[in-house]
């Protein structure tokens, strides 16, 4: 299907696209086998001036936005999502600082992460915060010029690999909802440091640490922004964000059924390619359904958040939801038109099922991302002034 | 510039339309025409058999007085106190060449501290006449100090034909004496001969493909040519004689602007591969790098060696030292088992010149057919275990 | 410093298929790629103007299609372009092609560097390069895998041999040309993808290089192609067929007879 794409949103895709197949593709199997972080490939996104399409150019990037982006994203996610998640994560970690960052955190911060020379990372979850955030226990008490940060992260997307950390910290525990910050803390500060890595189901080429803060002080300038606004920046960093994940959800199901519909062609059995026999056209056909579907969601909820909507959560979550659900659904399929073969490590569908689960978890689980519907369903209807019975 | 049709001559019959690999023929209405896409290959020249299609002629160049022009030379490589052996199976051939033109051989040696038995050698190889150059400037192969000093004797001498082999030595200074000398020079001829008009005809792969083209060099004189190592057979007549003539150099033909720093010698992993009897080579066919083993185990039974094509080492699957081909080793092993592997002419290339060739592939349509002495059309992957077997057992 | 890479577009020989029937090859339908040598050339020059500025211009003899390999190489980094295009120049063997191309070199001027792939995919001689050099009448070195600048004058290039490698020292202008460990080629970014897209890349004919129709193409060249076959299948053969157990059984009789040693 045409999306329309103008010359440079062609090329972002088709540099995303040639550096997945020619420089990914070999070394994906291996990455998942050895839990090993994708730092060449991270070297070459970043020389392909890949990493700061959505940041503006005046702090270095490409001045393009979530739509760019997304198409870079699922270009990468196709092939595979332990790397492509790396490559987002970094920009889950600079939306903080992009959203809410005085001007000189913007300047010293943000071009480093544009050119891919520094990784960031978000860190938010605890062991006792996952879907209810505001369960967080990480203090940052002020102490003179300084913060200072205890507590520890959880399950930290490019934890210890990225140099720059956004983290979430209760500045006024009494405030509530309103009080709790962000700040910048950086790889080497005094007191940070990390716990191990965890071993994953999927996505294993993707580093996952806990983040340890133990007296850990930080400069007065590494807030982000003002006290008290953290839960309204990580909610506003999660609707930019979130169409990013749908990407890795899009590029996953792309490349599965890519996979699924090639076997479908060339195994025979009872003297003809299987792709003959209805009932695998009707999986490929509905696993094809939903991928279009999936994308075409994805880039048309990517390009109405570029224009800035006031209101953006609903869709955020809708699409993070049904790219999720869409993605595990055409992975567990895929394998089954492979049979025997989806489910050994020969073929690269079962790891891409093994991925694919990830996906309806992190960043908001998709039970919470349904609560948000709902809830931004109730808020929009009461609006209303038509009434439909 | 492209392929002429005499219409007087051309039947329409289409065959040439057929057989052009740049798809610039078309049938006309009373003739075929031939568009802009012709690169002036020759194949419906050759295939045409009413004559209908020709060439135009190639430039005369700068007024090369061929008639004044006479004896075929080669190259005598020598490196590190000897002569490479490319240089004795040059002369094998050219001995055939000179014969043929009714003209001299002479070999031409360029080095320091050379050995008179290195000259004489190089006669009982075939040539009548050794040039020998001795100056201590040649003692490291430059580029400027060889090729000077052999178009300096070129000059004198005007042979009609000039061959060298294609060593990294052949292939970086024999460019500089064509270009010196303005005349034509043809790179890796596997086979060499001379036309009824005297011409040498020079024959290697072309367009990538399979397909082999001659080529002549009709103005340009000397005509010059570079074989691989392992192409050409020597022959060896130790009653022989001839004549060494030492040649003086000129003052001042050494321009010194190259320095040889370093010359550091490598464990040459390829020996095994060169002199091994025995090659079991892998192709694409294979699937992946660890399918390498199934050979492996077989050279290993037999004592040969493992050799890969060009397809296999792009694919990281072997190291580039194992590569058979064109751009990788020549071969000449008793045994050569091509496992896998398709035959593309530039893989065939390197391994022609094999006693016994035998291709295994599940493909009957494999080029590597043509050239095998011995095809076993199977799996590779049933039939290779169970040869290793076979002779596994034969051996208790 | 200016570096000139020389490049040259070729078919995509992997993809190359041979009728079986005439085994000629089949044009259609393959791509041109760059020649992968090239590549190579390409990156070592981007290396030097990473390391120290250099300003460096690709350019290529060929049809007018060839401007998207320019492209290409303009999008990973490299500064101009330039087309060397006529149909005067069909034809070329290596030396009308280094005529050519040391003519472009010469009108572009003021070059310390020139860079070649070590030989083209489809010709495979290896000699445009050094003939290029002998023309231009500058020092050359082949197969040069690692090049260091001692200073603004002089080079000290690591290269192949048959036997080993060697380091030589070169004063500039000169010319290298260069094999597979000079570099993995760059990718493409975006920012030079979308510089390459608006270059203007001049397209320069016998006329712009004021040389002769005589000189360059199949009149200036001197080597000819007179005959082109397909090689004879050979008339000996045995083909072995049946289950695998009898095509052991077979070849290794054949083997045998034949006094293969190892068998």
């Amino acid at each position: 299907m045409n999306y329309f794409l103008t010359e440079e949103q062609q090329m972002i895709q088709e540099l995303a696209a040639q550096v997945a197949r020619e420089k990914i593709r070999p070394v994906r199997a291996q990455l998942d086998e050895q839990e090993e972080f994708p730092w060449e490939i991270m070297k070459i996104l970043a020389q392909a001036d890949l990493f700061g399409l959505y940041i503006p150019e005046a702090y270095g990037g490409m001045g393009g936005g979530i739509f760019e982006n997304c198409l870079a994203i699922e270009q990468i996610a196709q092939i595979c999502i332990g790397v492509a998640t790396t490559f987002a994560a970094s920009g889950l970690g600079a939306y903080p600082i992009l959203l809410n960052g005085t001007e000189e955190q913007k300047d010293r911060y943000l071009p480093d992460i544009a050119s891919g020379k520094r990784l960031a990372a978000f860190g938010l979850t605890e062991s006792g915060a996952g879907s209810d955030v505001a369960g967080i226990k990480t203090t940052a008490v002020r102490d003179g010029e300084h913060y200072i940060l205890n507590g520890t992260k959880q399950w930290i997307t490019n934890g210890g690999e990225a140099e720059i950390y956004s983290v979430l910290a209760l500045t006024d525990r009494s405030k509530g909802p309103r009080g709790a910050s962000f700040f910048i803390v950086e790889k080497g500060d005094a007191g940070f440091s990390f716990g191990k890595k965890e071993k994953k189901l999927g996505i294993r080429a993707s580093a996952t640490r806990e983040l340890v803060f133990q007296d850990c002080r930080v400069p007065k300038e590494r807030l982000i922004g003002r006290e008290g606004v953290g839960f309204i920046t990580a909610m506003k960093t999660f609707d930019k964000s979130r169409p990013g994940i749908a990407a890795l959800g899009v590029g996953l199901c792309q490349g599965a059924l890519d996979i699924a519909v090639e076997y479908a062609r060339k195994r025979e059995q009872f003297g003809k390619p299987i792709i003959s026999f209805q009932a695998i056209q009707h999986k490929l056909a509905d696993m094809a359904i939903k991928t279009e579907a999936s994308r075409a969601l994805l880039y048309s909820v990517a390009r109405h958040m570029d224009t800035e909507p006031p209101d953006s959560s609903k869709l955020a979550a809708m699409v993070k939801v049904f790219s999720g659900d869409t993605a595990m659904a055409v992975a567990t399929e895929a394998v089954q038109v492979l049979g025997g073969y989806g489910y050994m490590q020969d073929y690269p569908l079962e790891k891409m099922m093994r991925d694919a689960k990830i996906l309806q978890i992190y960043e908001g689980t998709n039970e919470i991302q349904r609560n948000i519907i709902g809830q931004e369903l109730n808020k929009e209807y009461s609006r209303l002034k038509e009434t439909f019975f | 510039m492209k392929a002429v049709v005499d219409i007087k001559k051309c039947t329409i019959c289409g065959v040439c339309e057929e057989v052009c690999p740049f798809t610039a023929i078309t049938v006309g209405e009373t003739a075929v025409e031939i568009s802009d896409e012709c690169t002036l290959c020759g194949m419906c020249v050759d295939t045409c058999e009413f004559g209908a299609i020709s060439l135009p002629e190639v430039g005369t160049g700068p007024g090369a007085d061929s008639g004044a022009y006479s004896g075929v030379w080669v190259f005598a490589e020598w490196r590190g106190g000897e002569v490479h052996k490319v240089s004795h199976e040059l002369l094998g051939a050219a001995r055939q060449l000179a014969d043929k033109r009714g003209v001299e051989l002479s070999a031409v040696l360029m080095g320091h501290q050379l050995d008179e038995a290195v000259a004489t050698d190089l006669i009982v190889h075939g040539a009548d006449t050794v040039y020998v150059v001795d100056h201590p400037q040649l003692d490291r192969f430059t580029n400027e100090a060889y090729a000077d000093v052999l178009v300096d004797l070129i000059r004198k001498k005007r042979p009609e034909i000039l061959l060298a082999g294609a060593t990294s030595i052949g292939r970086s200074f024999i460019p500089r004496v064509a270009a010196s000398l303005k005349t034509g020079l043809t790179a890796d001829c596997t086979e060499l001969d001379i036309s009824e008009e005297g011409l040498l005809l020079q024959t290697r792969p072309a367009f990538g493909g399979n397909v082999m083209a001659t080529i002549v060099c009709p103005h340009g004189r000397p005509q010059m040519a570079t074989v691989r190592p392992k192409v050409m057979k020597p022959i060896k007549l130790p009653e022989r004689q001839g004549r060494v003539e030492a040649v003086a150099i000129r003052e001042g033909i050494f321009s010194n602007r190259v320095e040889v720093l370093e010359v550091i010698p490598e464990q040459d992993q390829t020996a095994k591969l060169t002199e091994a009897d025995i090659i079991i080579s892998g192709g694409r066919g294979l699937g992946k790098p660890e399918n390498f083993a199934i050979l492996e185990e077989l050279a290993q039974l037999m004592k040969g060696a493992v050799g890969a094509s060009r397809g296999a080492v792009e694919e990281g699957w072997i190291t580039p030292s194992h590569q058979v081909g064109q751009t990788g080793r020549t071969v000449a092993p008793t045994l050569y088992m091509a496992v896998g592997l398709s035959g593309a002419i530039q893989h065939v290339v390197g391994m022609q010149g094999s006693k016994i060739i035998v291709a295994v592939n599940k493909d009957p349509h494999a080029p590597i057919f043509d050239v095998a002495t011995c095809g076993v059309v199977a799996d590779l992957f049933e039939f290779m275990p169970a040869l290793i077997r076979k002779i596994k057992q034969e051996r208790e | 410093m200016h570096i000139v890479v020389c490049i040259k577009q070729v078919p995509d020989t992997k993809n190359v298929r041979i009728d079986p029937n005439t085994h000629t090859l089949v044009r259609q339908g393959v791509e041109s790629i760059i020649n992968p040598f090239d590549l190579f050339a390409v990156e070592g020059a981007l290396k030097i103007k990473d390391e120290s500025g250099a300003k460096v211009t690709v350019m290529t003899m060929g049809p007018p299609q060839a401007e998207e390999a320019l492209r290409e190489v303009l999008s990973r980094g490299v500064d101009e372009a330039v087309l060397l295009s006529d149909r005067a120049f069909a034809g070329s063997d290596t030396w009308a092609t280094s005529v050519t191309l040391s003519a472009a070199v010469r009108k572009l001027g003021d070059v310390d560097l020139i860079f070649c792939g070590k030989q083209a995919v489809d010709g495979d001689t290896a000699q445009v390069g050094p003939e290029v050099a002998t023309l231009l009448d500058i020092p050359y070195a082949t197969f040069v895998k690692k090049i260091e600048k001692l200073d603004d004058q002089y080079l000290k290039v690591t290269r192949q041999t048959d036997d080993g490698v060697e380091v030589w020292k070169l004063p500039t202008p000169a010319l290298i040309t260069v094999i597979k460990e000079m570099g993995e080629p760059r990718l493409p970014s975006l920012r030079h993808k979308m510089r390459a897209k608006k270059s203007q890349i001049p397209v320069w004919g016998i006329g712009e290089l004021g040389l002769d129709a005589n000189d360059v193409g199949l009149c200036g060249s001197f080597t000819q192609v007179v005959r082109v076959f397909s090689p004879p299948r050979r008339s000996d053969q045995l083909l072995i067929t049946g289950t695998v157990e009898e095509q052991v059984e077979q070849l290794f009789s054949y083997l045998k007879e034949a006094k293969v040693p190892g068998v």
